[in-house]
């Protein structure tokens, strides 16, 4: 084990931020890993700055019409479907 | 032995004829296929069908090839053994007990099960040339841009391309000119014929340019340097390293001549490709909402309780670690620490390969740095697994192309070989694979 802790309200609140509802049991499992985990993570912080070239070019295309799926195929593994558009949970 | 290679077994017939007439040719599950349900591996899309299919499979039949179903695979592509599928595990056919590796078990077992000569995988950080070190075949990681993505289920972007695992090398190379070629529906393809001397010209009407790869399967390395990368051998196992070094005695036997080469910068590749392909993966695996596609957990509440239900549900327990670490790496107050960092050690990575790719023609390693794991062995830590990727993973980094051969066993169980390429360099390591193959 590692000294490195992460605690139960962090886990939850990534969870929470990616939308992952987690039981108590993932939250003590993932806890215990994470620390492991990110204490290896830890050694990038050795790692020197480097003069990266990034050599980036601008790949952009011209914004045309152009077939595409249909609707009805688009809409076809939807669970809920309505008029034509995917029907969502509410907001709020 | 059914070693539960494949999640469907559903064909889908040629489309045309050439290189590969008359050929039957297994799919990794997490490229899509019209009208066959492609489920990555996850039961999140157990149900899925997709409505169009993916460049590679399209390109595979314009060339004869018969479809023959979708292989098993670690979920979403996120692990080292094809034990993570909610599919269940595949088994090794070479090894029973083993794991075949990942994520592209599946495809690796259809090939050494002598069921297809040549199967698609998927490799984001060596999960083309894992399984097929683990099961005795060839794999082949193109160089990044060479082959489309279009109709891939995106794990990390930045780090995976489609490749192909065979029965040889030249079946390997020759699936890869079928796939390659730019495709103007993913932006990241390049036209790369002016890279390779055996091109045979690109046919604009055609499905795809041949850049001739099979053709480099000629055995004759009288003229490579390889470099033996000295730091990937330090901590492997003892049997791995004695097979690897015989197989590199074979190449100086056949005429190349060996170097060894230090690449410091490789140490950092695991943690940083991790960062990488956690944070990737958190935001590509935000789609899976239950919305459009894919499983719905049908909860009733707003949003927010539906998504986290749904997806709760739907992801295993390696994809929900992930997309957790990677929107951790992501967050406020650990962005620089973690993917900032990640970011400068796979820059200081290229500057590494760039300057050795000087002095050397091609870059060699045992695949991996064990023996195929026995079942079950490595699933409750992760970090462990983790660490298995150390050789395979500063290739994606660096975007380099590297291929898989055999190179023997240790305890009867199969050792792969890989060599490193420059970026298109994939005559030379196709070369240099087959040179091998010939003496093995």
């Amino acid at each position: 084990m590692s000294d490195r802790t992460v605690d139960h309200e962090e886990v939850r609140h990534v969870a929470d931020l990616a939308r992952v509802d987690l039981d108590d049991d993932a939250v003590d499992r993932m806890a215990d890993q994470f620390g492991d985990i990110l204490e290896y993570f830890d050694r990038l912080d050795e790692v020197p700055e480097t003069d990266a070239d990034p050599d980036l070019t601008n790949v952009l295309r011209a914004d045309e019409v152009r077939e595409s799926l249909d609707t009805e195929d688009a809409l076809d593994n939807a669970a809920e479907t309505e008029a034509g558009y995917f029907k969502g949970p509410r907001v709020s | 032995m059914d070693s539960n290679a494949y999640v469907t077994r559903e064909r889908i017939d040629a489309d045309g004829s050439g290189a590969l007439a008359d050929r039957e040719v297994a799919v990794k599950d997490n490229i899509s296929t019209a009208g066959v349900r492609t489920t990555a591996g996850s039961t999140m899309l157990a149900e899925y069908v997709p409505p169009y299919s993916a460049t590679v499979v399209e390109r595979l039949r314009a060339a004869g090839a018969a479809i023959v179903g979708k292989t098993n695979m670690d979920e979403f592509g996120m692990g080292t053994t094809t034990e993570t599928s909610a599919f269940g595990a595949v088994e090794n056919p070479v090894a029973e007990g083993h794991v075949p590796g990942g994520s592209s078990g599946g495809s690796a077992a259809a090939v050494a099960d002598g069921d297809v000569p040549i199967a698609l995988g998927s490799d984001t950080g060596g999960s083309v040339r894992c399984p097929a070190a683990f099961t005795g075949t060839v794999g082949i990681k193109p160089t990044y841009g060479l082959v489309s993505r279009y109709g891939l289920i995106a794990y990390a972007n930045s780090l995976e391309q489609i490749g192909p695992i065979a029965e040889s090398v030249e079946d390997a190379a020759l699936a890869l000119d079928v796939i390659a070629g730019p495709d103007d529906r993913d932006a990241t393809t390049r036209d790369a014929s002016d890279h390779y001397d055996t091109a045979t010209g690109a046919d604009p009407a055609g499905p795809a340019p041949a850049y001739g790869f099979a053709d480099a399967a000629d055995g004759s390395v009288a003229n490579l340097t390889i470099g033996v990368v000295t730091d990937l051998l330090d901590g492997a196992d003892a049997g791995v390293v004695g097979t690897f070094e015989d197989a590199i005695d074979c190449l100086s036997d056949a005429g190349a001549t060996i170097r060894e080469v230090e690449l410091p910068s490789l140490e950092h590749a695991v943690a940083a490709y991790y960062v990488i392909a956690m944070s990737e993966a958190s935001s590509n695996l935000a789609r899976f909402d239950g919305v459009r596609f894919g499983h719905d957990a049908g909860k009733s509440g707003n949003w927010n309780e539906s998504f986290g239900a749904t997806r709760a549900e739907g992801f295993g327990e390696e994809v929900i670690r992930r997309i957790l670490l990677g929107t951790y790496a992501l967050s406020a107050g650990y962005h620089d620490k973690y993917y900032k960092q990640a970011q400068e050690a796979r820059a200081w990575i290229k500057q590494d390969f760039d300057a050795v790719f000087d002095e050397v023609d091609v870059l060699a390693s045992p695949t991996m740095p064990v023996p195929p794991m026995e079942r079950g062995e490595s699933l409750d830590d992760p970090l462990t697994m983790y660490l298995a990727d150390a050789n395979t993973t500063p290739v994606n980094l660096a975007n380099l192309p590297a291929i898989s051969v055999p190179a023997g066993e240790t305890d009867g169980l199969p050792v792969g070989a890989q060599f490193v390429g420059p970026a298109f360099g994939e005559p030379t390591i196709v070369r240099v694979a087959s040179a091998l193959e010939d003496r093995v």
